[in-house]
């Protein structure tokens, strides 16, 4: 790939605490993310997503390992001095500045002119449509206004990379949404290179190039949004993006046996088939290659209907149908059906 | 609101008033009859042996800026009285300066540490308080005299050869001053900076700040109303401090404080004194009216 790499993470430790109280949040990380890229790192609450923003932006050193920025060895600079600027989860606007104050504080410290950073402050605000609040206080802000200044005052100085840190997590639900598109619209305008946190696995598979999933201080995998959807590498990415059906089987060639004898192919390598509810058709129990199974239950969803069901060695197996399907099947409680994997839908993943 | 219970509220209120007339009367009298007594001293003639003559007379007012001469009568600038005015307003500033110097790393430190050792922090600033003032004067004076604890240890450690003189000087009433204050400032201080929210620090210096920068750009403005309450806690009773610079400043550096109790005894000039007391009452009165408005505007901004 010709793209240039913006930020590195080279085996980064990070430790809070000494001795037996000590709190490993960061596990030899490694990570590459490309200049101009949406990156969304991704994970449960506690799994490290914040120390590695916070060492990216300067906050904590690691306790081993390095963090490069364009190629450059940033470890040791403070963050005054990194070319990084991050959007907080608080917001952390300063109470006794104007709107354009704050978007304007930057390029003040870095004693800009004042008709540039008067300049840049309109085009800022022009950018996240905040003009016409220019002169108020910041406290007397909605949320989702505060959360656009927070954005204009972190984009003002042209960082090379914009990190943000779970910054709509605070907003209602039709906020979040419009606030989702308009950082898509950002990012695309300005080709600033993002990292997004979140704990929400929909919007990082919406908004993202690529998304790194965490969990305890690990970084699981790195990939496209449709990859790790797809293609999850362990139980943890698969269960943790989407809903999804964990069997136990033995390996073949080009495929695995299920406990109940049913040989289907699958791709990947492991002990673990997974396979997403949606992948699986339910059928009359005679169907060509179908594998047999009980419905257990059925619950009503709307535009789908999720059917409960075992299979003949007791495994149990959730398969999403929609629901104008399910008239023709017809399936009713204790009924013997036939199960079809949807063709490269399963895969063999590590424990 | 129906007419009966307006007028049952209009009842009670004024039945409040009525209760509360005793009190009010009290408190009038007990706050503004000193007042009054001194503000008709300082236009009354001063009496041969102290004390003053029922007759009306400006001389006291005058007596603040003028003296008269002894010879033929005529009114010259009292440079004398300058010096004193000019030297209480310079330490008052002074002990302001220190003070704040001393007491915003120490409200830092007190407002960042954990909250529970918080409270202990805060008890051991205060504990001076406690301690009668004129005992913690005379322990200053301990501390500073020729052969005192610093001199003594200046000199062992072979620093210095002769003992420093610094009772009776200017320095020792900053010092003193400085001491005796010191808490005044502190609490404010810490008060301000314990409200501040320290995620802003990342974020100013994330924005590219220097150390400085976050600290006169960020920090300063937004604790300001705490500046200037520990400031006025500090300055006002400076200016009109009165045991400090007579027991470390001896008996030529006065200050407004000793001035004035000496007006009222070896110099025999009570309505000087009651003028001089009422000057420095408007001085007070103004820097008061300052720190409101001042305090009004960081409540609104921060708000
Ligand atoms: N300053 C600190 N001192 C001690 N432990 C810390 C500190 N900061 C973080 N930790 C610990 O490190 C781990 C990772 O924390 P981190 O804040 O990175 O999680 P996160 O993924 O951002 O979680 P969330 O989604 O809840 O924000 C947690 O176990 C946390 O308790
Ligand atoms: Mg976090």
């Amino acid at each position: 790939m010709t793209q240039k790499i913006a930020v590195a993470a080279e085996h980064t430790v990070k430790s809070f605490g000494q001795g037996k109280a000590s709190v490993r949040a960061l596990d030899d990380v490694s990570l590459e993310i490309q200049s101009g890229e949406f990156f969304t790192l991704l994970g449960p609450s506690g799994c490290g997503k914040t120390t590695l923003l916070r060492l990216i932006a300067g906050f904590e050193a690691p306790t081993s390992g390095r963090i490069l920025l364009d190629g450059a060895d940033v470890t040791e600079l403070p963050p005054n001095r990194r070319p990084v600027n991050t959007v907080f989860q608080s917001y952390a606007l300063f109470p006794h500045l104007t709107v354009a104050e704050n978007v304007g504080f930057a390029l003040k410290m870095q004693g800009r002119k004042k008709p540039e950073v008067d300049d840049t402050v309109a085009r800022m605000l022009a950018l996240v449509k905040m003009e016409t609040f220019a002169t108020r206080k910041t406290a007397q802000l909605s949320g989702g206004q505060q959360q656009r200044v927070a954005l204009a005052r972190a984009l003002a100085p042209q960082p090379k990379v914009l990190l943000l840190d779970e910054p709509l997590s605070a907003l209602d639900l039709k906020l979040r949404k419009e606030m989702q598109v308009e950082l898509k619209r950002l990012q695309k305008e300005t080709g600033i290179t993002f990292v997004f946190v979140t704990h929400d696995q929909e919007e990082a598979l919406t908004m993202s190039d690529r998304i790194g999933v965490m969990s305890a201080g690990k970084l699981q995998q790195v990939a496209t949004p449709r990859e790790i959807y797809t293609a999850p590498v362990n139980r943890f990415v698969a269960s943790f993006i989407g809903e999804t059906n964990f069997l136990p089987v033995t390996p073949t060639q080009g495929g695995a046996r299920l406990g109940c004898g049913a040989v289907v192919a699958a791709a990947g390598e492991g002990p673990v088939l997974t396979i997403r509810p949606e992948q699986i058709t339910v059928t009359p129990v005679d169907a060509v290659g179908a594998i047999p199974a009980t419905v257990d239950a059925q619950v009503y969803f709307g535009t789908d209907t999720h059917c409960h069901l075992r299979l003949s060695d007791g495994e149990r197996v959730t398969a999403r149908i929609p629901s104008p399907a399910m008239g023709e099947t017809g399936v009713g409680i204790g009924q013997r059906v036939g199960l079809v994997f949807a063709p490269h839908a399963a895969r063999l993943i590590r424990e | 609101m129906s007419r009966a219970e307006d007028a049952m509220t209009r009842t009670a209120t004024r039945n409040g008033w009525l209760l509360s007339t005793p009190a009010l009367i009290l408190l009038t009298l007990a706050a503004a009859g000193p007042l009054l007594i001194v503000l008709v001293y300082s236009f009354l003639e001063k009496g041969q042996y102290g004390n003053v003559e029922w007759a009306f007379s400006w001389d006291g007012w005058v007596g603040i800026l003028f003296t008269r001469d002894i010879f033929d009568g005529t009114l010259g600038l009292a440079d004398a009285h300058l010096t004193i005015f000019w030297r209480s307003v310079k330490l008052s500033l002074m002990t302001t300066a220190i003070t704040f110097a001393l007491g915003f790393p120490t409200a830092w430190f007190i407002a960042t540490r954990p909250a529970a050792e918080r409270g202990m922090w805060l008890f051991l600033i205060t504990i001076p308080f406690w301690t009668n003032l004129l005992i913690r004067t005379f322990a200053i004076n301990e501390v500073l005299r020729s052969e005192g604890l610093l001199n003594t240890v200046l000199i062992s450690l072979g620093l210095i050869d002769a003992p420093l003189q610094i009772m009776y000087t200017d320095r020792a009433v900053l010092i003193g001053m400085a001491y005796v204050y010191l808490p005044l400032m502190v609490l404010p201080l810490y008060a301000a900076i314990e409200r501040f929210d320290m995620r802003l620090l990342e974020a100013a210096y994330d924005l590219y700040a220097s150390r400085m920068q976050v600290l006169r750009h960020v920090i300063l403005p937004i604790v300001k109303p705490g500046i200037v309450a520990g400031s006025i806690l500090v300055f006002v009773p400076s200016l009109g401090a009165y045991v400090t610079p007579r027991v470390l400043g001896g008996g030529k550096n006065m200050m407004i404080g000793n001035f004035i109790e000496l007006q009222f005894g070896q110099g025999r000039n009570w309505p000087l004194g009651a003028a001089l007391s009422m000057t420095l009452l408007v001085v007070v009165m103004v820097a008061l009216l300052f720190y409101v408005r001042a305090a009004n505007r960081g409540s609104n901004t921060n708000g």
